[in-house]
């Protein structure tokens, strides 16, 4: 258990620290960079949890496809590569995103101690990817086809948005 | 538990980027970020739980995924569409969008 510890509070760290620097850095590049950190720390988490399949599918889906499609955007809207200044809302609304975000964080943490107190979570099944792709195509198999026709949609809608004519 | 905690920061980091961003690609990032951190609650709630749970808290962080990607999709296409209307993605400029 302590080996576990010792990596799930060393990730955790570098989750919080590069999520910081995401909503934070004067650079959109680097915010996508540091965004990889955190995909990839979340993933290590779900390993953590024993959720293999998961993690793998994180790695593939997040870092694999969504950050390359953040990094066409950032391309593409030809955003400044090197420092800007004007990425932020003016001081106001940065304090109201500050205050709401630690008002948050206060409640979470609130309710979180009320209804947990100092239980630790600690993984103590083993599912295997066969589990998932039974329940997946028995007892999720409408939301599964749902979820593709969302994707198709998506797809098409993206398509038709972004061309030119 | 532990995890728990760290998915409520994560979360609260989203919510600050969200409002305290301009640009429309970081809000987007933001976004993600929140994502992530309900996909942590969602495993780690269905591993502590049981293995039935842990099933289902799986197959859910999944589908939140795929319509994660979709919906980065789309808004990069409309992202892109602004730059191309107005040549800047600055969100403070899209005031016309108001009802």
């Amino acid at each position: 258990m302590l080996a576990q510890n010792v990596i799930f509070y060393g990730l955790a760290a570098v989750m919080v620290a590069s999520a910081l620097r995401v909503v934070t850095v004067r650079n959109v590049v680097h915010a996508a960079l540091y965004l990889v950190l955190v995909f990839a720390g979340v993933a290590g988490i779900f390993i953590l949890l024993a959720a293999e399949f998961v993690a793998v599918v994180q790695v593939l889906v997040y870092i694999g496809a969504i950050l390359v499609l953040f990094l066409f955007g950032t391309m593409l809207t030809r955003a400044p590569i090197g420092g800007a200044h004007d990425l932020d809302n003016p001081a106001g609304m940065k304090a109201a995103g500050a205050l709401s975000g630690a008002g948050l964080l206060f409640l979470l943490a609130a309710i979180l101690y009320d209804g947990f107190g100092k239980t630790k979570v600690e993984p103590n099944v083993v599912t295997r990817s066969g589990d998932i792709g039974l329940a997946i195509f028995q007892d999720w198999v409408i939301p599964f086809e749902v979820v593709s026709v969302l994707l198709l949609a998506a797809l098409v809608g993206a398509v038709v948005l972004a061309r030119r004519d | 538990m532990q995890f728990l905690a760290l998915a409520a920061v994560l979360f609260c980091i989203g919510v600050y980027g969200v409002v305290a961003r301009r640009n429309a690609v970081l809000v987007l990032m933001s976004i993600e970020l929140i994502l992530n951190s309900v996909n942590i609650n969602l495993i780690a709630l269905g591993a502590w739980r049981g293995f039935s749970e842990a099933i289902v808290g799986q197959v859910f962080a999944l589908f939140v995924i795929t319509v994660a990607a979709a919906e980065v999709g789309v808004g990069l296409a409309i992202v892109l569409l602004i730059y191309r209307n107005r040549a800047s993605i600055d969100l403070s400029e899209v005031a016309q969008m108001r009802g």
